[in-house]
């Protein structure tokens, strides 16, 4: 079996989820060819054949001719699998890459079961296996699932990719950079975050007091961010800050993936939810299943009191 | 100017969900429906352009499903859609995200939309697929995960989102698909009287055998609650005694309380 394998630098640095797909490769037991827009100083240091071609021609976003360098790629190698990271730009070039070649696409595979690729679906409450129907198919890996082990010490054999394509209809303008933090969650020894659970933006203090009782920072998921409740500064997750203090309390949170990989690696993981089955279940050292509007002033009052 | 909106009813996560009799699926008694978050986004970035432009748009509205998809698609009217299509078909949750792009490139292909909404993805499958394999297949100028949509003179300016808080700019030319993410804007509640209003204005049915040629690309094997890795202590209970308990927890397991 062989595996292409996309990966994806910003800005002159090869981002990580480029060996993530190595390891992913490694599991399926393929054998590995990778492609990149990119520069030969970036090249992921991997056993294998690459694909390279020159992000000054081609651009760092523009997905119609990365599509059609992904495609030349495909030509020569005659891969089984395309794989693409479930990133920002994995989500957005692999079904144009799937639509051209006309194949089937899989998305942000979780895992491997029995040979078959397995998906989450329903917030995590369910998982599926899936498979493609034809001979070849594009894949995409969601990011953390899988680790790469191994040395990054490879040599790959570059070889130079070029498109007849020459101009992308979309025009790439810049990069704008993250918000400046008002609150340094990375540094934060407890952490109580606040989720949509909580309702409404006036009960975001009934959780930020308790964050003081606890003497630790308020944190939150994206809907209280989004709602404008609190600033993107407190967000945790993968397009906020990831965090991994001593003590995580999860307050109306559910408990999505996207969540779940900026706290999982806490210390220790404390869920208030009143619904038991919320997958954050599956991440928490104790699941309380309960109001966390009644149980938050109880907890904090116990706390000042201690 | 044509706009496109294309909107997903799924079903509300926190429910609690049960797989069925034959391995494959999950019942669907007793579950509560409601619009794909992301295509909230997609109807009020539809509604806003078209107030930008002076009320001249016409917004369509589409889903593909069962006759519950009525409920969303009302709501989207509501919001201020001028019409609605429900291509209708009762297996749409079966379909795999290439038929589901197919039939709505089918019928988007002769009607000239000058911009197509889309959620991001969805919230039950989440294949992150339908909105850019749509632009593929019409040929359209595409750029997914938005947080900013800004449109003038023929181009969208969109606001990407990429990963941990970064974002990138990039202008794309009509005619463009979009792919709307969670922040965008702030989505309106519709109002007592436009959901009055909205009951007056036309849902077309399409059956969709009409737009759909194409095979499923992919199929599901198997369907199954995750494997509990078990672990986690479980409280519940009078209040009190749980704040109590999960205190002590916590004396005990971890360096932070003194
Ligand atoms: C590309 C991308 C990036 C993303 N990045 C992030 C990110 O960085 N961070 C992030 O958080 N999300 C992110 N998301 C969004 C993520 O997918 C979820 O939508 C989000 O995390 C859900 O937030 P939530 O758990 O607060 O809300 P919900 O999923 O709505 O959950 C609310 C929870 O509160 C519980 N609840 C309700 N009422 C109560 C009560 N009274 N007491 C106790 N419990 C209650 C419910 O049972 C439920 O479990 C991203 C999504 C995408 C697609
Ligand atoms: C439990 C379960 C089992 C499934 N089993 C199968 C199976 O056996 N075989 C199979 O092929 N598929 C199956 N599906 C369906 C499939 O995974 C998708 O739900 C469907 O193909 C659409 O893809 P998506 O939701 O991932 O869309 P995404 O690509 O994540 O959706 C992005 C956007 O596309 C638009 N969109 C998506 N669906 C519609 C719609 N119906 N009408 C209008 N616009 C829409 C919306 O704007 C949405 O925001 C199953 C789904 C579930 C939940």
């Amino acid at each position: 079996m062989k595996a292409l394998l996309v990966c994806e630098q910003r800005e002159g640095k090869l981002l990580d989820t480029s060996y993530e797909l190595v390891a992913f490769a490694e599991r399926l037991g393929a054998e590995v060819s990778l492609v990149l827009v990119g520069k030969e100083a970036q090249a992921p240091q991997v056993a294998g054949k690459l694909y390279l071609a020159d992000v000054d021609k081609y651009g760092e976003y523009s997905p119609e001719l990365h599509k059609h360098i992904v495609v030349a790629a495909v030509l020569k190698e005659n891969p089984d699998y395309i794989i693409f990271p479930h990133s920002s730009y994995g989500w957005d070039l692999a079904p144009r890459v799937a639509a051209t070649l006309r194949v089937g696409q899989v998305s942000e595979v979780v895992n491997i079961v029995d040979g078959k690729l397995e998906v989450s679906l329903c917030n995590g409450k369910l998982r599926r296996t899936v498979s493609p129907k034809g001979a070849r198919a594009v894949l995409t890996v969601q990011a953390g699932a899988f680790n790469y082990a191994g040395q990054k010490s490879g040599a790959p054999q570059v070889e130079a990719i070029e498109i007849s394509q020459g101009s992308s209809a979309l025009q790439f303008v810049g990069y704008e950079p993250a918000e400046k933090k008002e609150v340094d969650l990375g540094r934060a020894e407890i952490i109580v975050s606040a989720g949509r659970g909580v309702g409404k933006k006036e009960n975001v203090a009934v959780i930020a007091d308790l964050a003081k009782a606890f003497g630790g920072e308020l944190g939150a998921s994206r809907p209280v961010v989004d709602a404008g409740w609190v600033g993107h500064s407190h967000q945790v997750g993968t397009t906020g800050q990831t965090v991994s203090p001593k003590l995580y309390v999860a307050c109306g949170i559910s408990g999505a993936i996207q969540h779940l990989a900026g706290m999982k690696k806490s210390d220790f993981i404390v869920a208030i939810n009143k619904d038991k089955e919320a997958p954050i279940s599956e991440a928490a050292d104790v699941m309380v299943v309960a109001d966390v509007l009644q149980l938050a002033p109880v907890l904090a009052e116990k706390l000042r009191a201690a | 100017m044509n706009i496109l909106v294309c909107i997903k009813q799924v079903p509300d996560m926190e429910s609690r969900f049960k797989v069925n009799g034959t391995g494959d699926w999950y019942d669907e008694a007793d579950l509560a429906y409601r619009m794909n978050e992301y295509d909230e986004y997609a109807v009020e970035q539809a509604v806003q352009l078209k107030e930008q432009l002076g009320n001249q748009p016409e917004i369509t509205v589409l889903s593909i499903g069962a006759d519950r998809v009525g409920e969303a698609l009302k709501k989207a009217l509501a919001m201020g859609c001028d019409k609605a299509v429900q291509v209708q078909d009762n297996d749409s949750a079966r379909k795999d995200p290439w038929q589901i792009a197919n039939i709505i490139a089918a019928y988007a292909g002769d009607k000239d939309f000058d911009v197509i909404f889309t959620g991001m993805q969805s919230q039950d499958r989440g294949s992150a697929q339908v909105g850019v394999t749509v632009a593929e297949l019409l040929g359209h100028n595409c750029a997914s995960t938005l947080v900013g949509f800004e449109y003038a003179d023929g181009v969208v300016t969109a606001k990407r989102e990429l990963e941990g808080g970064v974002k990138s700019v990039v202008k794309v030319p009509v005619p463009a698909l979009v792919t709307c993410q969670l922040g965008l804007n702030v989505p309106r509640y519709p109002t007592l009287p436009n959901i009055m209003k909205a009951k007056k204005k036309e849902l077309q049915l399409v059956p969709v055998a009409s737009l759909l040629k194409e095979e499923a690309a992919t199929g599901t094997e198997k369907l199954y609650p995750p494997v509990k890795s078990g672990g986690g202590i479980v409280l519940e209970g009078d209040l009190g005694d749980v704040a109590d308990r999960l205190l002590g927890i916590l004396k005990e397991k971890t360096t932070v309380m003194k």
